[in-house]
This record gives C-alpha cells, sequence and structure tokens, in this order.
C-alpha cells in the first residue's frame, strides 16, 4: 500500500519539528520520519534556547516547554593556563517577564516540541533512517526510501532537516562532501550538583542562569571555545574546536575537556559535581560561504544540513526554528495557491530566509571562518599577552607604572610587531564588519 | 489461534540515573524502553501467527504513557492493544498486577478465546518473576515458564510442547490450551517492523481500560490496597573499607606494566605466588 504525503520531513530536531508543525498546522498531511528512538535521542547542544524563534512558532510555550533558567547573565572569558580576564554582562532586565534566553535540555525540549508536532496533526515515524531520496526521471524529487521492508513514500514535496551529518543531502548531491574546515567537534558533560549550590556558586537566583564562554589558551592553539552553562541542578560543561585542527593537532577531544575542567577558573565551579553524561557532536561552521544551495525541484534544506549556524553567536537552533518554519511556510503558501513544488517556486524559501536575520546574519560574518583559520594567535597569543599585562598592572612590587606600561607595549610588540597588531585589528574588523 | 501477549514499559535501565543528592532514580528524562524480556514474547506471539494464523492482543498494565510501548508491540505486527490503566492500580505489587492483568484477559477472552498468554521471564526493573505465574493460577490455566523454545503446536489435539531451561539441563515438556507461557531471554529476536506496520502503529488507536471497564471485579484486590508486598528500605549498599591499589603506568612499557601487576598480585597472595615459582624481575 503506497502512502503519499503533502510533505515529508526527515529529522525530528528544531528545524525538522519547526517544519513538520507549521504545514501540520495550515493542514496539510506530513510524515516526519527520525532515524531515533525518539526526537532528541541524537541531538547534542549545549543549549541556550533562543526564545524569539521558538515564540514566532509557539507563543505560549514558556507555559508548558520544558525549561532550566533563563540567562541573566553572560560571562566572556579569555584565558591563558593560570589565569583568565573576563567581561559579565548582568541585567535586571533580563529578568523580565518572557525572558530572552534559556538553559534547556534538549532530550526533553525535543520531545516536548516533538509533542506540539504531532498534536498539530502531523505524523512521527521513529527509529526509520531515510536512506536515499526517490526522483523521477526528470531528477525531480518524489519521496524518500527507507531501511524498512515496504519503505518508499512519495510526497510533493521533501524538506531535509537531517542535521549536521547530512547523509542523505550528501547521497542526492545536494549537499557537498563535508570539509573538515568547515566544522567543529563539541564534546559536553553534564555536572550535577545540587540546585542550591549552583545558585551560590554563579551568584544566582531561582531559575536564574549563567552563560560562560571561553576563549583562549584551553583550546591549545586550535581554534574554538569551551563554555559552562547553568542548569536548574546540572552544568553543561564543553568545548568545540574544529575537526580540521583536531586532525592536525592529534589532540583528542576529551583530552581536551580534561584540561579544560582542570583550569583554575573552571575547577573550582565544578567541585564536588558528578558527571552523569558526556556527548559529542559536530557543528557545521562553516558560514555563509559553506552553504549549499537549499532548494530544488521537490526538496529544500533547513537546519544544520544547510549550515545554517552562527558560529561567532552561538546561534544555530534558532536559525534551525527559523528555517524549518520559513521552509514549512513556503510549502504551505504554494499548497494554498495550487502551485508546483518546483525549483523556481521553491527558490521563495530562499528570498524570504535573504530578508530575515539569518542570512543577513551569515553574510555579515562570511570572511569570519576562514580569516579565524589562518590567524591562530587569537587564541593563543593575544589571552597570553593579555593575562601577562593585566597581571602586571595588578601586582603591586616597587616597580612604577610607567615602567609596567612600556614593558607591556613591549611584549606585544615582540610577539605581533607594529604592522601586525595594526594587521591583526584590521582582521577582527574585516571578520566581524 | 488467539494469543495475549503482557508487556510492561520500565526505565531503560543502560540509561537510568541516580539523584546525587537523594540517591532516588530520576525519572525524568529516562527512555523508556519495553521489557527486554517481553520482547521475546511478542515475537514469539507474532511467529506463532506467522505459521498457524490468528491474532495477537498486547495488554499492558501501567501510567498512561505506557501506550508507547503497545503502539511500539503494535509496529512489530501485534494486531490490538489494550491499555489497562487507572489510579487505583498504582502501587500495585505482583499479586495485585497478575489479579488486573488476568481480569483483563479474562475480559479479553469473553470476546475471543485466548489460546496462550506470553509474558516475558520477568522484567528488569521487578525481577519477581512473579507475574506470569499469577496470571496463569488466577485464569485457573497450565504453566510453562522459563521456556527458550515452542517445539511442537498441535492445533487439532489442542497441545503445545516447549523446552523449557531448567537448572543443570533442558527440559521438554507439554501441556494442553490454553497455556501461559514465559520466554527466556534469546529464544528469539525482535523483528524489523515494515514500513506499513509503521504506520499502521502509528496511526491506530490503543484502547485504554480503566478500573471500571478492565473486567476488575474486586477493587481492593487492586493498587497499594490490594499488594501486602511492603518496601521498608531502599539504600545503597556501603563501599567495602579495603581501598584499590593504582598501579602507575604512564610513560611504562607493558612488559613493564604487567610485571608490576604481577608484583602487587604475589605481595597479596604469597600462596599463590609460590605456586607460579620464581618470576623475572620486575623490568626484565
Amino acid at each position: 500500500m503506497a502512502e503519499h504525503f503533502d510533505a515529508i520531513v526527515v529529522g525530528a530536531g528544531p528545524a525538522g519539528s519547526a517544519a513538520a508543525y507549521t504545514m501540520a498546522k495550515a493542514g496539510l498531511s506530513v510524515l516526519q520520519l527520525e532515524r531515533g528512538e525518539y526526537p532528541g535521542a541524537k541531538n547534542v547542544q549545549g543549549a541556550i534556547l533562543y526564545a524569539d524563534a521558538v515564540a514566532d512558532l509557539i507563543p505560549d510555550f514558556r507555559e508548558e516547554a520544558p525549561l532550566e533558567r533563563h540567562i541573566i547573565e553572560q560571562r566572556m572569558w579569555m584565558l591563558d593556563d593560570r589565569s583568565h580576564i573576563a567581561s559579565h554582562f548582568r541585567s535586571e532586565n533580563f529578568n523580565e517577564e518572557e525572558p530572552n534566553r534559556y538553559t534547556i535540555i534538549r532530550t526533553q525540549f525535543d520531545k516536548w516540541f516533538s509533542s506540539k508536532v504531532r498534536e498539530a496533526g502531523a505524523l512521527l515515524i521513529c527509529e526509520t533512517t531515510v536512506t536515499d531520496l526517490m526522483k523521477d526521471e526528470k531528477g525531480r524529487v518524489v519521496g524518500v526510501r527507507t531501511d524498512r521492508e515496504g519503505g518508499e513514500i512519495t510526497a510533493d514535496v521533501v524538506i531535509l532537516a537531517e542535521g549536521v551529518n547530512a547523509l542523505v543531502a550528501s547521497k542526492a548531491g545536494f549537499a557537498p562532501t563535508p570539509n573538515p574546515e568547515n566544522f567543529a567537534l563539541g564534546v559536553k558533560e553534564m555536572h550535577f550538583l545540587p540546585q542550591d549550590v549552583i545558585e551560590q556558586r554563579f551568584n544566582i537566583g531561582e531559575d536564574e542562569g549563567v552563560v560562560i564562554e571561553a576563549i583562549g589558551t584551553v583550546t591549545q592553539g586550535m581554534l574554538g571555545t569551551g563554555f559552562i552553562y547553568t542548569n536548574k541542578e546540572s552544568l553543561a560543561v564543553g568545548l568545540g574546536c574544529m575537526v580540521s585542527d583536531f586532525a592536525h593537532s592529534g589532540i583528542t577531544p576529551y583530552d581536551l575537556l580534561e584540561n579544560f575542567k582542570q583550569h583554575p577558573s573552571v575547577k573550582p565551579l565544578l567541585a564536588g559535581s558528578e558527571v552523569k553524561e558526556y556527548s559529542a557532536h559536530m557543528i557545521p561552521e562553516g558560514g555563509y560561504k559553506a552553504m549549499p544551495k537549499v532548494f530544488g525541484d521537490g526538496w529544500m534544506i533547513a537546519g544544520d544540513t544547510g549550515q545554517f549556524v552562527n558560529s561567532l553567536h552561538r546561534e544555530g537552533s534558532n536559525m534551525a526554528l527559523t528555517t524549518g518554519k520559513v521552509a514549512g511556510e513556503t510549502v504551505a503558501a504554494l499548497k494554498r495557491e495550487g502551485k508546483p513544488m518546483t525549483e523556481a517556486n521553491l527558490a521563495r524559501y530562499r528570498q524570504t530566509l535573504n530578508d530575515s536575520y539569518v542570512i543577513k546574519d551569515l553574510k555579515k560574518y562570511r570572511e569570519l571562518p576562514g580569516i579565524l583559520h589562518r590567524n591562530k594567535q587569537f587564541v593563543t597569543t593575544y589571552p597570553q599577552l593579555m593575562s601577562k599585562a593585566m597581571e602586571s598592572w595588578f601586582r603591586v612590587d616597587g616597580i612604577d607604572k610607567r615602567t609596567k606600561e612600556k614593558s607591556i607595549l613591549k611584549s606585544f610588540l615582540s610577539a605581533r610587531s607594529f604592522t601586525g597588531l595594526i594587521g591583526d585589528a584590521i582582521k577582527v574588523a574585516r571578520a566581524i564588519r | 489461534m488467539h494469543s495475549v501477549v503482557c508487556i510492561k514499559q520500565v526505565p531503560d535501565s543502560a540509561q537510568i540515573r541516580v539523584h546525587p543528592v537523594t540517591n532516588t532514580i530520576m525519572r525524568q528524562g529516562v527512555p523508556t524502553i519495553i521489557n527486554p524480556y517481553d520482547l521475546y514474547a511478542v515475537e514469539e506471539a507474532l511467529r506463532v501467527k506467522d505459521k498457524v494464523g490468528g491474532k495477537v492482543t498486547v495488554i499492558s498494565m501501567g501510567p498512561p504513557m505506557a501506550e508507547q510501548a503497545l503502539r511500539k508491540a503494535l509496529s512489530f505486527g501485534a494486531d490490538r492493544a489494550i491499555l489497562v490503566t487507572d489510579r487505583a492500580f498504582a502501587g500495585s505489587d505482583t499479586l495485585a498486577t497478575s489479579y488486573v492483568l488476568a481480569s483483563a484477559i479474562a475480559k479479553v477472552a469473553a470476546e475471543e478465546p485466548v489460546d496462550i498468554v506470553f509474558c516475558g521471564k520477568q522484567t528488569i526493573d521487578g525481577d519477581t518473576a512473579q507475574v506470569g505465574p499469577g496470571i496463569a493460577r488466577r485464569l485457573d490455566i497450565q504453566q510453562l515458564t522459563y521456556v527458550a523454545k515452542l517445539e511442537r503446536l498441535d492445533l487439532d489435539k489442542r497441545e503445545i510442547a516447549v523446552q523449557r531451561r531448567a537448572e543443570g539441563g533442558v527440559q521438554v515438556l507439554s501441556t494442553k490450551l490454553p497455556c501461559m507461557i514465559t520466554m527466556l531471554e534469546g529464544s528469539n529476536e525482535i523483528r524489523f517492523a515494515t514500513m506499513d506496520d509503521m504506520f499502521r502503529a502509528a496511526r491506530a488507536n490503543v484502547e485504554v481500560w480503566g478500573a471500571d471497564t478492565s473486567g476488575v471485579e474486586d477493587k481492593t484486590q487492586c493498587g497499594l490496597k490490594g499488594s501486602p508486598t511492603v518496601v521498608k528500605k531502599v539504600f545503597a549498599p556501603k563501599p567495602r573499607e579495603e581501598k584499590a591499589e593504582m598501579i602507575e603506568s604512564r610513560d611504562k612499557a607493558p612488559a613493564e606494566i604487567a610485571a608490576s601487576t604481577i608484583e602487587v598480585l604475589a605481595a597479596a597472595d604469597p600462596a599463590l605466588a609460590a605456586e607460579f615459582g620464581p618470576r623475572p624481575p620486575a623490568g626484565a
């Protein structure tokens, strides 16, 4: 018995569920296929949830979604081996009625989100892997093949939201073979601590949360960042570095994480905690220049599969939600207008994204990945120089301040030279302009 | 041929977490699965159906979320799924559980006679292996426990023969239908559902029976009221006093590590060391 749907969504992460939700709400027949045992089984994220993109889909999500803490404080750390220089931003304005950012546990959140998708009327089938796309003689996508007997299912359009490891999109030739320079590998541990210990240690009240992002020598010369996020009764502690850098340096992710946990600024925050989970996942960080084409005859790509991640701002799940939603809206609009799911018609998806924060932000930082790849001094030399400068500045040792200034300046000039310093300033400006 | 399979949804013990502060089991976020032993029961019932035709009904007593487990059983090919759920059943021990399940099976059988009741040999969360036999006793049917293989099924004579794993050997037992069978691990392998069955399961309605609709006659035999078993105390065993001895292995060759390990073992047990005779010195 052949099944046919208006749309098939591959994947039940944020992008897939946003697409399926949007289309089901619009009254379309939607099949969502997930290879994991349940939605969220395969997903790894820090995780910070950006409320705006969720509220766009489910305005009152705060009432029922499993949320951990809303973020009231952002700490940016620059580390050398023994010190950290930090900027903290904490504001009572973040204690608002509808907070802007939350820590979440993705397995719980994804399960909840998926329950909304099913309530909206989409049919979800888990533990079923899409192995390939079905194409007609003209190369148009007409459905999917799964790993189950009788597993060919047809649809007017297929939305690929299969995540960073885009096996189906790659096989179909829609996404390029992954280049290690375009992907980060993130490793994460969940450290459990009693709620009151977390709140005392991070100087926060009930439901309030802190985000720490760290760059510096903890990544041992590789391009990447470390993070600590506060959940209700646990801390998510992790690091992410470029896959190409891991391959080149031979450093193992777990060694890197062990070192990060032993850093004198990190260790006291984790003291007495119990590790209950560890996980690793790839993150697409190639940015705008690594984006594949995201639509064609009978298909669209949403979320990580399309490299929709703003690595500098640690934004990805919001882009997944937004691209999924826009993809779903595009299909729903074409259905309403009685138009076929051709490449020309689906181009509307990309046009809408072009006018949204998604493409605007990715375009803004299009030079960032390349510049950072070629200039590792931003995560090695500078944190060390800055730490030394700070230490010298604050240490009271009988040396006059003018001499200290001179020796600090000298350390910068000997490490990077005058033109080097100017050049680095220009690079930073170019990367984030 | 009509089989009823009793299944239970249990927390995936491989992924269970103990709360570091209160030492209680954290149910939140722990995935649930069909009790692994019950999967052998489901598969065996489906194989019987494949061979001689008929129907497979799955029943579970549990909280509303146990519906997922039943839906999964449907995806493997079961024909009908019944969830027996009610606040009145909460806190049931094996005595009360077997009473409720036997009542529900009796109600099913009144509509359509049941030939075999399949159960897993035990659950991984309770480990008692009492519910299956309890059901058999209450339904007053023969019971074949710890079954590794169905040898023969004769529908004309209404006879079944099975291999039962017993201490020190295998028994071949035969009995008259209807009967209750508990299946042993490794007796078969659960099938990979077809796409059609996945669709059927995703769309199916799982029947929900409450205390008033599941054939239960005496509510005092259900739930906490009907459960004489009392859990007096739950505790984590105290770690033993002896400390592990660490053998430094960093920057050492495997032979060196092996030699120092033997050294330590020999020191701890001189009698054993003497049996092995003289050894080359560490590092040699």
